[in-house]
């Protein structure tokens, strides 16, 4: 992993979250919920940074289980890492928005089912490579492999059902006023995401690096 | 293509001989699951009632409580004397293995699902045979989609530490979908007025399910066993 890319990428992201608040502020109030619809901003971007993460997870653990390549699979801790951090954000942001414009805080819907599913699925992830031990690398590759399966039917889980959440297509149809403050802190959140995953992976390199050295003087 | 099936055959023949000598693997799920049944009945039946559609909720729970400890021993019964690597050495197709091995997890589990279904219909008053060719549908369907990650996910577990936690912990947020579209398509049975166009539904979307989940495990078995 590069070692300039993480400051690179961190700096960026300050930028990008230094001007979304005031972005934010200027957007218009939304007509029927008012002020609180502005967590918007921050809940769909959440989703869409955990939507990279498990995104590179997936990709990441099928390089590691079909072609092995170790760094593959430091990759792929990396982004389990921040696909729960991201996701948990959203789950977080998701009913403080709900309790204000549906009057609960959670409700068993289509999307938010297929949300807590997944982001079950990543802790779980993490579990296992904390206990599993020596050789649980590729179990965890299989089981990152579904987690990404799983990617799809949350996307299309508003489109099959009529639910309660707004369905994923009203996004691109935001005037202008609400488009722009959206995809400024989409940026902003992705951008972030691939530091956390530059500075990550390089912790587990530096890790595998320090534990080939450990054997190494063992070995002498 | 016949010899796949071939080698699946002679895994299941082998599991079922096994099975047929101790009746370890059959006695204990079987057991397991009707004292899961009569716990769930002593919490949600008040006065010969069963509270408002736990009948598809107590079934389905049942069934992934005693499936987890059935692929819980389908493989740790290949540990005892090195059996796993002797059958993996076998000069034959990984994924037949995975096949035979989750045909025999399947066997198993329509045996605990004939008793679990029997003793629901009985304890919680539901009228589970109203449409029992739905039920019957609606249980290998789901029974599908939850074993083939079950069994991959067994035996994946057994070179890892702690595997008797690990297998639920790991096995139950995948198989969640699966889960809640067998109650779900079950409830749309036994409610008073039967739902049959959402019990259709809920069963194309197993399928659905079945298909991804397959799929996958067939896929990464290979890979994922290889030493």
């Amino acid at each position: 992993m590069n070692k300039r890319a993480f400051p690179a990428l961190i700096g960026l992201s300050l930028v990008f979250f230094g001007v979304a608040p005031i972005l934010i502020v200027r957007a218009p109030n939304e007509q029927e919920m008012g002020l609180i619809q502005k967590i918007f901003y921050f809940h769909f971007a959440s989703w869409m940074a955990m939507y990279l993460a498990i995104l590179v997870l997936g990709i990441s653990s099928a390089l590691f289980l079909f072609r092995r390549k170790p760094s593959a699979d430091r990759l792929a801790v990396a982004a389990a890492e921040a696909a729960v951090v991201f996701g948990l954000m959203g789950l977080i942001t998701g009913p403080l928005w709900a309790v204000k414009s549906w009057g609960v805080w959670w409700t068993w819907d289509a999307r938010t089912t297929m949300a807590m599913i997944l982001e079950l699925i990543l802790v779980a992830y993490l579990i296992l490579r904390a206990y599993g031990g020596p050789g649980s690398d590729r179990l965890a590759a299989g089981l990152g492999m579904f987690a990404m399966a799983n990617l799809p039917f949350l996307y299309v889980s508003t489109e099959i059902w009529r639910t309660i959440h707004p369905p994923t297509s009203v996004v691109p149809q935001l005037p202008v006023d609400f488009g722009l403050p959206l995809w400024w802190s989409v940026a902003g959140f992705i951008v972030l995401c691939l530091a956390l995953l530059t500075a990550r992976a390089r912790l587990e390199e530096e890790r595998a690096t320090l534990d080939r050295l450990y054997l190494a003087l063992e070995d002498e | 293509m016949r010899r796949f099936l071939q080698v699946a055959w002679l895994v299941v023949r082998k599991d079922l001989r096994v099975e047929s000598r101790n009746k370890e693997m059959l006695l204990t799920t079987l057991f397991f699951a009707a004292s899961c049944v009569l716990v769930f009945s002593f919490g949600f039946v008040r006065g010969g009632e069963a509270i408002d559609g736990s009948a598809s909720g107590v079934l389905w729970i049942t069934i992934a409580f005693s499936g987890t400890l059935a692929l819980g021993r389908a493989f740790e019964r290949e540990r005892h004397h090195d059996a796993l690597r002797g059958l993996l050495l076998a000069p034959a197709d990984r994924p037949a293995i995975y096949v035979g091995k989750l045909l025999g997890v399947l066997l198993l589990l329509a045996f605990v699902e004939a008793l679990v279904v029997v003793m629901v219909a009985f304890l919680f008053r539901a009228p589970l045979f109203r449409h029992g060719w739905w039920l019957l549908t609606l249980l290998s369907l789901g029974t599908i989609g939850f074993a083939s990650v079950g069994t991959l996910f067994s035996a994946m577990l057994l070179r890892t530490r702690s595997r008797a936690v690990l297998l639920p912990v790991l096995l139950y947020p995948v198989t969640i979908p699966v889960l809640i579209m067998g109650v779900s398509g079950t409830f749309a049975l036994v409610q008073p007025e039967p739902d049959l166009a959402l019990a259709r539904l809920w069963a194309s979307m197993l399928v659905f399910f079945d298909v991804v989940f397959l799929t996958l495990a067939l896929w990464t078995f290979e890979p994922v066993m290889t030493e």
